[in-house]
């Protein structure tokens, strides 16, 4: 009975931490506050539901095509909505809260598009739901596949951010902007790159969720709220602590859902967010800011 | 006093002596547009209270207005009227100082997120309490108030918080947080107790947003936690706010006035694209008006000063 919370524990908080990666590149690089994040999530759902459902595409091949394509959006998103913003802000923390703004417009409009076209019910489909037994406890198929799918790409996601020269250059950034610069980096582009990539990370996020959760329209706020205490919890910019913290949560609200009331999954979440402020604002990992 | 301000004064009272009688001269659907407006200037103007020097934007309204609302659809039958709305209050005050206290020690992102989830959390609780202790899921509001009285009860809230503001700019804790808006660590430096500033100014504004939601609670005669943490009233706020112009307590109204007309023709006309209009407008004035209509107004009389200066 133990074990099957955990492992969805497990699948949930690798999913949390896969959609956190993609925040903390675009709050701790780009220095975007993107409060439309978890609509980009809801909006892959319902592009893999569409591909399963109308092309009948498997949800793993549309990855090929909706990753890519989220990227793109988000980069364009970046270059006309948000560079107007990141040229006439005077200072980061001016741009927080443009950006703040900025995107809880944008929240409105695509959640609003999304209901305007699917509706406020809910959705699933029926993809590798059969049952595989681990350890004796009973998981679908399509969970075990979303972690390692998650597994996999936040891996690569740490190799290329650590072994490559773009990856340096974004992690450049994301320490001092100004120094960045100095030394012949492009800021702006790379602000630019980094929050497509974590749009297309989020993307991804929400791909592998679909193929085992029930979704609607107005869903987004929910995973931008776990998203963000996930990146604050592990500490802005660390993606290890992003692992860390999104297993936490995770594993929490599974136990919390099993154990007590699926009802009170959220209040759980939020207990965690209220202990990491008062006991650690600066997250699991992270440095203490000046 | 001036003679220019007692001429103000008197101006303002005669203004809220005029608008007193607007029931008496306006038919139903007048009235109710009356309403909003006042109901929304409370909100907005409240949000400026404490958004507007500090620069914390925060996303919390209809948590709290939400909450006032509830407060009414629980007590509203079993206690006097002035009992409720003096509950509504309290709840207001101390969920507020909590939240306060929990995160605005910190930088001013960990406040937004907090206050982004804040309204989803609360009707989630109060959707489960209902579910599992009450066994019902909505509530019918039965008092026994007017909306002729609803209309005077906002009027009255919005004089209240007009009056507040006004006497907090004047006073030490609204010279601190005029400090603290513009650069915090200098606040700290020169000794003022930034957290404790915040704090109370926060519990304050929320606590007129929970008034105001107890107080609106009759116009419904269902309430369920989706109809009363409805988001898209947080965001409404926030527009009609930065519209008008936050730098200002009564900017707020220049953005209300015209928005909640707005919204009228939009949802009349619009119902299924509502929230997407709602968006694209809202992204059009943090563009274009970044420091809203006054802001605009008062760039204009700038410029038009220097030119007679130039000309002088």
């Amino acid at each position: 009975m133990f074990t099957e919370p955990l492992l969805s524990g497990i699948t949930l908080g690798g999913i949390y931490a896969l959609i956190a990666m993609g925040l903390t590149l675009q709050y701790g690089v780009a220095r975007i506050m993107n409060l439309s994040y978890g609509e980009s999530l809801v909006a892959a759902c319902f592009a893999a539901l569409w591909l399963f459902t109308a092309v009948s595409v498997n949800p793993l091949i549309g990855l090929l095509v909706i990753v890519p394509l989220a990227a793109l959006i988000n980069w364009l998103v970046y270059q006309v909505l948000l560079m107007p913003l990141v040229k006439r802000a005077p200072s980061r923390d001016a741009l927080e809260v443009d950006s703040i703004l900025a995107t809880f417009g944008l929240l409105f409009v695509a959640q609003g598009v999304m209901l305007a076209i699917f509706g406020g019910n809910y959705f699933s489909y029926s993809f590798l739901a059969i049952p595989v037994k681990i350890f004796g406890a009973t998981v679908s198929a399509s969970r075990l596949l979303a972690l390692g799918f998650a597994v996999v790409i936040g891996l690569a996601l740490y190799l290329g951010l650590t072994r490559t020269r773009a990856g340096t250059a974004i992690r450049a950034v994301a320490v001092d902007p100004v120094s960045a610069l100095l030394v012949a980096i492009d800021v702006r582009a790379t602000a630019a790159f980094a929050y497509a990539l974590g749009g297309a990370l989020v993307a991804a996020g929400g791909v592998l969720v679909s193929m085992f959760l029930t979704f609607n329209a107005s869903l987004g706020v929910v995973f931008t709220m776990k998203a963000l205490i996930v990146v604050i919890m592990g500490g802005v910019g660390n993606l290890l602590g992003c692992l860390i913290a999104g297993m936490i949560l995770g594993l929490t609200e599974t136990f919390v859902a099993t154990y007590v009331d699926p009802g009170l999954t959220l209040a759980a979440t939020y207990i965690i967010f209220i202990l990491v402020l008062l006991l650690r604002p600066q997250g699991l990992f992270g440095a203490r800011r000046s | 006093m001036s003679a220019r301000n007692l001429a103000i004064s008197a101006a303002l009272v005669v203004a809220v002596a005029l608008l007193a009688l607007v029931p008496s001269v306006t038919n139903g659907y007048q009235l109710s547009l009356a309403i909003n407006i006042v109901s929304y200037t409370v909100l907005a103007t409240a949000w400026t209270l404490f958004s507007g020097p500090t620069r914390y934007v925060s996303l919390a309204t209809v948590a709290f207005f939400g909450i006032g609302a509830y407060t009414v659809a629980v007590l509203g039958e079993e206690l006097a009227w002035p009992l409720v709305l003096l509950i509504a209050f309290v709840i207001g005050f101390v969920l507020s100082l909590l939240v306060g206290l929990s995160t605005l020690r910190l930088s001013g992102v960990y406040f937004v997120i907090f206050t982004f989830g804040l309204a989803e959390l609360v009707r989630q609780l109060v959707t489960w309490y209902e579910v599992n202790i009450t066994r019902t899921l909505g509530r019918y509001v039965f008092v026994d108030i007017t909306t002729s009285q609803i209309y005077w009860q906002l009027l009255a809230l919005a004089v209240i918080v007009f009056i507040s503001g006004w006497l907090i700019q004047r006073s030490k804790l609204g010279l601190a947080l005029r400090v603290i808006g513009d650069d915090e660590a200098v606040a700290r430096h020169v000794g003022i107790n930034t957290t404790l500033a915040k704090v109370v100014l926060f519990a304050f504004s929320a606590s007129f947003m929970t008034l105001a939601g107890a107080i609106m609670a009759p116009r419904w005669t269902y309430i369920d936690p989706a109809i009363a943490f409805n988001p898209v009233v947080s965001f409404q706020v926030l527009i009609m706010a930065l519209l008008g112009g936050v730098h200002r307590l009564y900017g707020p109204i220049f953005g209300v006035i015209p928005l909640v007309m707005l919204f009228e023709i939009l949802l009349a006309k619009f119902p299924n694209h509502f929230s997407i209009m709602v968006g694209i407008a809202f992204l059009l004035i943090v563009y274009a008006i970044p420091r809203g209509i006054v802001g605009l107004i008062e760039g204009a009389q700038l410029s038009l000063n220097r030119m007679k200066g130039a000309k002088a």
